[in-house]
This record gives C-alpha cells, sequence and structure tokens, in this order.
C-alpha cells in the first residue's frame, strides 16, 4: 500500500446551531487517510459521522461552522485555502456520494448528463470523451445495459442501480477521495450487495482512498481497510478491520458488535381460532395486481415476519388487513368472523381490535398534538376513558414504554429522539387494547442499539398481554430476533411459509436462499466468499 | 416639518417600547410561549404591539372618543386646537372622535370578514384535500368559476343585488375571499393528508370533522396565518374602493377609507389632517405585514 498521507484532519472542532446557541456537536476528532485506503466511519445516529465526513470536503452544513482544527488535503488547508481553491477541488479531487440517490439526482435531466456536468466544468476532459468514459464505468459498475443506461432519467431505473450511477458519477474526475455517506442503507439486503460490491470493486481499480460512512458494522467490514468508531463527536477507537473484529478494545465497540444478540425462544405453533386469518386474498392497485393468493394465520401471542424486498406486496397485505385497500377477492377473518372488507364498513369495536405501528415515526405523529393527546385519544375513543381515569391511563402506558411521564407527557413529538417517537407510536397503539399490531418495518429507520431496544419492549408487551404481532421487515437479522413464524414474499405471492426454525434451517426456495445469503456478517471476507460462491453456482 | 418629527419619534417610541415588552415576555414566560418570544424578531413584536393598540383603541372607542361620532360639533374646518385636537371635518365634525369610531367600524368589518372568509374558505379547503372524489371536484370547480370573474366587478355585482348594508358588505367580501383561502387550504392539506398520522387517525375510525380540527388544522396553521395576514390588508382596499364607488361603508359612518376622500381639499392648504386616516391604514398595514413576514420566516422551516 502506497504511505503517502492523502488527508490529515487533526482536532476537527465543529459546532451547530440551536436558537441563538452554538453546541459542539463533533469535539476534536483525528482522522488520517493514506492514498488508496478506505476508512469506515461507523456510530449510531447523532454520533457527527455525516458532519465528519463533510468537513473532509472543507464543508459544514447550514447551520454548523468549523471552530477549530485542521483539514489537510494532499498538502492544503482546506480551512483557509480560498473558496475558489475549493471549489476546483471538489467533484475533481474530492467527490461525494450521498446516501439517498434519488434524491441527490437531478430528476429533470438525464443520467450522463449529469455524469458529464464535473469533467467538463472542471476541464478534465471534453464532452465526447466523458460520455465514452461513462459507458465504460458504468459497465464496471455491472449496470445492465451500459450504452443506454445513461440516456434514461433518473426515475426510469432502480434504486440499487441510481446509487450505482451516483458512484460511477462521483468517479468521473478520477478523485483522489470518495466520501460515501450511508450509500446502501436505503436499500435492501439483496440490492445492497450489488451496489457494495461495486463500490468496492471500483475503488480497488482506481485505487482511490474513501471514506465510507455508515451504522452498519457488517456491511463497513466488507468494504473498509480501518474503521474508526465515533460517540457523540468524540473517537472511541480506531483499528484496523481484522483486528477490531476480533478484538475491540472498548466496551461501546463491544456493544455495538452485541446489539445483534437480542433472540427471544421460538414460541410454539398458535393453535385454535387464529386472530387474524388473511384467506386468498388477491388485491390490486387499478388494472395491477398487486397480491396474488395471499393467505396466512396470526395467532395470539404469536410474531408473524412478512419477508421480502420493496415492493413484494408486504405493506400492501397490511393495508387489505387494516381496510385501507379491500382485496378484489378473498376475505380477512378476525377471531373466525370475516370483517368488512372496506374502512368504512368496519365498526369502532373492529377498528380497535388491530392497530398499526408505522416505519417512520416523525410522520406517523402528529407535530403539533402532545403525548398526553396523542396516547390518550384512541383511550377516550375506544374505552371511553376521561378526566383523572385517562390521565391515568396516559401516565401508565409511558411507564409501559419506559418514558418518565412527569417528564415527557406534554412534550411534542419534535423534542423526542427516533427511538423514542417509536416508542410513541407503539403507546399509541396499546392504548387500543388491541388483539393485533402491524408493525410496518418499525426498526428500519433506527440505529442498531435503538432497534434492540425496541424489539425488546415489543416483546415484553407481547409477553404481558399476548399481544399477536405481524411484522413486516425486510431485516432477517430482526426476523432471527423476533419471529415465531415466518412467510416469505416476492413479487405479491407467498412463496414460502413456516415457523422460524424451518425458514432458517435449509432446504429453501431459491428466493428464500438469495434473501438469506445476502445479510451481512460480521466477517470481512463474508462478501468475497459469497461472490465467488454465487459465480460458481452460476456457472 | 416638526410634523414629520413627531412622526419618526412615535414610532420610535413604539419600537423601543415593543423591545421592551419582548424582553419581558423572554424573562417571564415559560414553555413553548418562551421559544415563540426567543426568536420574535423586534418587527414582529412592533407590529403585535400596533395590533394590540388598535385592537384596544376598537373596543374602548366610546370611552376613548371626545365626541360624539356623527354629531356636528364645531365649524367646517376647525384648525388643530385643545378642545378639538385634530381639528373638526368638511361639516363639523370632530376629527379625532371620527378616526377613533374609524378604527371601530374599518377595522372591524376588515377583521370580521378576514375572519369569516378564513373559516369557511379553510374547512371547506381542508375537507376538500381530505375526502376527495366528487366533493372536491364541485367544490373547486365551482370556486374555480367565482375566481375567473374579477374580485371588484363580482362584489358590485353581488352588493347590487343584495344592498349595501354592512352585513351584505361583510358576506360579500367574505364569500369573494373565501375562494382564494379555499384555494390555499386545499393546496396545503393535500400535502398533510398523505402523512402517516392522518392515515392512523383514521384507521382508528376518526370522524373528517376531528381530522380537519385536531390533525390537519394545526399543521396549515403557519401559511394560512400569513395568508391571513395579507387577506386583512387586501381586505381594507376592497373596503375602501368600494366605499370610494359609494357601496361600501355608508356615511355618516367615519371609515377611514371615505374620511381622506372627503377632506382631500385640506392637502392643498399644507394641512396634513386628511393624511392621518390614510396613516393609520398604513400603519396597520405595516404592522401586520411584519407579523406575517415573521409567520411565513418560521413556516418555510429556514429556522436555523
Amino acid at each position: 500500500m502506497d504511505n503517502e498521507v492523502l488527508l490529515k484532519i487533526e482536532g476537527l472542532r465543529i459546532e451547530g446551531r440551536s436558537g441563538d446557541e452554538w453546541s459542539e456537536i463533533v469535539k476534536g476528532v483525528d482522522l488520517t487517510l493514506r492514498k488508496g485506503e478506505v476508512l469506515g466511519l461507523i456510530g449510531e445516529s447523532g454520533a457527527g459521522k455525516s458532519t465528519v465526513g463533510l468537513a473532509a470536503m472543507g464543508f459544514a452544513r447550514d447551520g454548523c461552522r468549523i471552530s477549530g482544527g485542521t483539514i489537510e488535503f494532499d498538502g492544503i488547508d482546506l480551512r483557509v485555502t480560498p473558496e475558489a481553491t475549493r471549489r476546483d477541488l471538489r467533484g475533481k479531487r474530492i467527490a461525494y456520494v450521498a446516501q439517498s440517490a434519488a434524491a441527490s439526482f437531478n430528476p429533470a435531466h438525464k443520467l450522463i448528463d449529469q455524469y458529464c456536468e464535473a469533467p467538463v466544468m472542471h476541464g478534465v476532459m471534453p464532452r465526447d470523451q466523458a460520455e465514452r468514459d461513462a459507458i465504460d464505468l458504468y459497465r464496471r459498475m455491472q449496470l445492465p445495459d451500459p450504452e443506454e443506461i445513461g440516456f434514461r432519467y433518473p426515475h426510469q431505473v432502480s434504486g440499487g442501480q441510481l446509487q450505482r450511477a451516483m458512484t460511477a458519477m462521483a468517479m468521473a474526475c478520477r478523485p483522489d477521495l470518495i466520501i460515501f455517506d450511508e450509500p446502501t442503507t436505503a436499500l435492501d439486503v439483496t440490492t445492497q450487495i450489488e451496489v457494495l460490491a461495486a463500490i468496492r470493486d471500483v475503488v480497488r481499480q482506481f485505487d482511490t482512498a474513501a471514506i465510507y460512512i455508515t451504522h452498519d458494522l457488517a456491511v463497513v467490514a466488507q468494504a473498509a481497510d480501518r474503521i474508526k468508531v465515533l460517540l457523540r463527536g468524540e473517537e472511541v477507537e480506531t483499528a484496523e478491520t481484522y483486528k477490531m473484529l476480533e478484538a475491540p478494545k472498548e466496551d461501546y465497540t463491544k456493544s455495538l458488535w452485541a446489539v445483534r444478540s437480542f433472540t427471544r425462544e421460538e414460541q410454539p405453533p398458535g393453535e385454535g381460532t387464529p386472530v387474524v386469518s388473511v384467506r386468498n386474498v388477491t388485491a390490486a392497485y387499478g388494472m395491477v395486481n398487486v397480491l396474488e393468493d395471499v393467505s396466512f394465520d396470526i395467532h395470539a401471542g404469536r410474531t408473524v415476519a412478512v419477508v421480502g424486498e420493496s415492493g413484494s406486496g408486504k405493506s400492501t397485505t397490511a393495508r387489505v388487513i387494516t381496510g385501507l385497500l379491500p382485496p378484489k377477492s378473498g376475505e380477512v377473518l378476525f377471531d373466525g368472523e370475516p370483517l368488512p372488507p372496506a374502512l368504512k364498513g368496519r365498526s369502532r369495536e373492529q377498528l380497535r381490535q388491530c392497530q398499526m405501528i408505522y416505519q417512520m415515526a416523525d410522520t406517523a405523529l402528529n407535530p403539533k398534538l402532545t403525548l398526553r393527546q396523542l396516547i390518550g385519544r384512541p383511550a377516550q375513543m375506544y374505552l371511553g376513558l376521561d378526566g383523572t381515569a385517562l390521565e391515568d391511563r396516559v401516565r401508565e402506558l409511558l411507564d409501559l414504554i419506559e418514558l418518565d411521564p412527569a417528564v415527557y407527557i406534554d412534550r411534542l413529538p419534535g423534542e423526542l429522539s427516533g427511538g423514542q417517537k417509536q416508542r410513541i407510536g407503539i403507546a399509541r397503539a396499546l392504548a387500543a387494547e388491541p388483539k393485533l399490531i402491524i408493525c410496518d418495518e418499525v426498526t428500519s429507520a433506527l440505529d442498531q442499539i435503538v432497534q434492540e431496544g425496541i424489539l425488546k419492549l415489543l416483546n415484553k408487551l407481547q409477553e404481558d398481554f399476548g399481544l399477536a404481532y405481524m411484522f413486516i421487515t425486510h431485516d432477517l437479522a430482526t426476523v432471527r430476533a423476533i419471529a415465531d413464524e415466518v412467510v416469505v414474499m416476492q413479487q405479491g405471492r407467498v412463496i414460502e411459509k413456516g415457523t422460524k426454525s424451518e425458514m432458517f434451517a435449509p432446504p429453501h426456495e431459491p428466493y428464500t436462499d438469495l434473501l438469506l445469503s445476502s445479510v451481512p456478517e460480521m466477517d470481512p471476507d463474508w462478501l468475497t466468499c459469497l461472490l465467488e460462491k454465487r459465480a460458481a453456482a452460476g456457472g | 416639518m416638526s410634523f414629520f418629527l413627531w412622526v419618526v419619534l412615535g414610532l420610535a417610541v413604539l419600537f423601543a417600547v415593543a423591545a421592551g415588552l419582548r424582553a419581558v415576555a423572554r424573562t417571564t414566560l415559560t414553555g413553548s410561549a418562551r421559544t415563540l418570544a426567543n426568536d420574535m424578531p423586534l418587527t414582529a413584536a412592533f407590529g403585535i404591539l400596533v395590533i394590540l393598540i388598535y385592537a384596544f383603541v376598537a373596543i374602548a372607542t366610546p370611552v376613548l372618543a371626545p365626541f360624539p361620532e356623527r354629531e356636528i360639533v364645531g365649524t367646517q374646518f376647525e384648525a388643530w386646537s385643545a378642545e378639538h385636537p385634530l381639528g373638526t371635518d368638511r361639516i363639523g365634525r370632530d376629527m379625532l372622535s371620527r378616526l377613533i369610531y374609524g378604527a371601530r367600524n374599518t377595522v372591524g368589518i376588515a377583521f370580521a370578514t378576514t375572519a369569516l372568509a378564513f373559516i369557511v374558505g379553510s374547512v371547506l379547503g381542508i375537507w376538500a384535500a381530505l375526502t376527495g372524489g366528487w366533493v372536491d371536484q364541485i367544490l373547486s370547480r365551482f370556486v374555480d368559476a367565482l375566481m375567473a370573474i374579477p374580485a371588484l366587478i363580482f362584489s358590485l355585482l353581488l352588493l347590487t343585488i343584495f344592498g349595501t348594508s354592512i352585513t351584505a358588505l361583510i358576506l360579500v367580501i367574505a364569500s369573494v375571499d373565501a375562494t382564494r383561502v379555499y384555494r390555499l387550504a386545499r393546496a396545503v392539506a393535500q400535502g398533510i393528508v398523505v402523512m402517516d398520522y392522518v392515515e392512523a387517525a383514521q384507521l382508528r375510525g376518526e370522524r373528517s370533522w376531528y381530522l380537519i380540527r385536531r390533525e390537519i388544522l394545526p399543521n396549515a396553521m403557519a401559511p394560512l396565518v400569513a395568508e391571513f395576514g395579507l387577506r386583512f390588508c387586501f381586505v381594507f382596499l376592497a373596503i375602501s374602493s368600494l366605499s370610494f364607488l359609494g357601496l361600501g361603508i355608508k356615511p355618516p359612518t367615519a371609515d377611514w377609507g371615505s374620511m381622506v376622500r372627503d377632506n382631500a381639499t385640506l392637502i392643498t392648504f399644507g394641512d396634513v389632517t386628511p393624511l392621518l386616516p390614510a396613516g393609520c391604514i398604513a400603519l396597520l398595514t405595516v404592522a401586520v405585514n411584519f407579523v406575517v413576514d415573521w409567520q411565513l420566516y418560521r413556516a418555510s422551516g429556514l429556522k436555523e
């Protein structure tokens, strides 16, 4: 490996503003990156990962300012150098790949036009050469149909392809450093692998240095040479990937490693009348069938995980059960009684029995209502509680979700953290005293330590109240932790179902196998081995 | 010249009082009211203070005004004196008293009109966005049809049909303005009804009225409040122009718009008295817009 230092950050301090006050969000971080080296930057949300990543380009977000330290890129101090020099470096020698490619591409221009912008503007190469170069890079990124794909608009290609096109765009000027900010977090497991492999290959081919920001350890282990762990704007530890995986030094790092440790005993299959029984449901948006002949049961006190990649019909199934999307044929039985297909036909009692928790707690809670109103409303509506009885119930529910009622009861959702908001979602569902709770990707927007807390809470509530859970997710680690039974969906059909132990033991349906083998493992060689295995199997 | 100095001095005093009150609010208030006071700019504090003064004058009119609104108490066009601080008007009525009564009439009518337009427009707009389908189609197309007719001509037409009582005036201007509010409320609400919390409330079995009142309206409040301020000024102008055309507030009721017109001859003699009602309108418009700007700033999410 080349030993020349490319990027050297010393004592970096960054302040963020809230109201009139500035508070430090990055508190003296040092970072050295050699040419061609990939550094993984990990930590939970709010650790300052992205802020440090952007600072490596000499940039601070609106409302932030770099207040101390030096950022030296190839001998140029980015803090004191004039803006013109910084502009010249960005895109040409330092590139950035954002988390959401869909939001970062301009929807009004073709991919290749956006690709050519940086090289032409920086005068690296003329337009026609840039186009040829783009096609070459699209091929290296293993995009389908590399000759043509550049002439499509961003909405015409899938999320995984877009993320690869964005990486290709970042490579356009053959930069010395690329900053990847959670490039695979928004993708489902099977797509994540493709993007990860493509990023890794192309970075190695061009010997580019990279900072890879993520909260998923298993992902960073595949790509990074070294890993740096951040916690609340401070460095916890830095080590070679192998060393860190084998022997993490600090307690915090160990806790990051251990978060996936939560599992619960699989319950024996439920007996008697299931709480919910989905029978041969076919549903459509307009003329297009999105669900075909879906059937499964959920028993009291059991968790059924519905798994599949995005677009497989998991959430649509939930919409049919809740009555938002009346099915074209088939029916949903609740406690053996058929439910009216549409929401309007259902009685208040039927509505009470089935509650839902959403993926994005931010949009699922009305930002203008206090927790007292948010949690109190279902109890008031369904159970007729009032005055002090209602107040007591809300306090009891807040206790259940482990938030101190005295502190939180009159707060607004905006004053809570992501994990706390999700807990409020759970409390609101519980307030109706339902039999079934549909959890739609409830943990996928949260980082791993918070995820574990939510899963433990859901598990405890299930034991206490005998709730049935329908757990929609694409994260198989979550399934392993919490499910009793698993339903695998693909393209609107149930392709396999059974108990968790059956599902995680071979033989599988080919699609289930693909899903299972795509979950990243805490082993730096996992991706290499997997790709070799798949290549061998493929031919 | 000295009059001009007095105006500057008066505004400076208002700004100083506003700054003082804001400082008091910042130390005494708690919770969300305090954060509100903390990020309030001085202009907004000034605006709120002026609006409060107007509101006080409008409410306490009979106590404040030295003479009755319609009574002739002197000769015409008397100069400023101890008895008549701002002199008398064209037929000898006390200018100061009419200015104070004008606050009640003009501001009161404008406020009632705007409030009515907002209640009707925003409730219907949000309802249309929430329900969708044919309700939305019928209401929206009806509003489109109303908006296609120029507002002033349409108001003239309606006032000719229904007569020119104060009630008719309020109802007519309110219904014309409600169409604009409807458009805005519907557009804002369309962005809110797709949020998960509205879906969650629908799944809970909440009725439309609850959804409008508790789930959607609070989240649409900032742009609506901002629009309220602008509409309020437009209503002022609408009333003035209708009065000018003889279909607005009828004499002898004191109204700032017609007071300017009635006493306009005095300007040629270098007297500022006829400009005072115009100044009252201007000050209130500026004050309302200061508050509106602040609300727009808050609503745009550019606080950081």
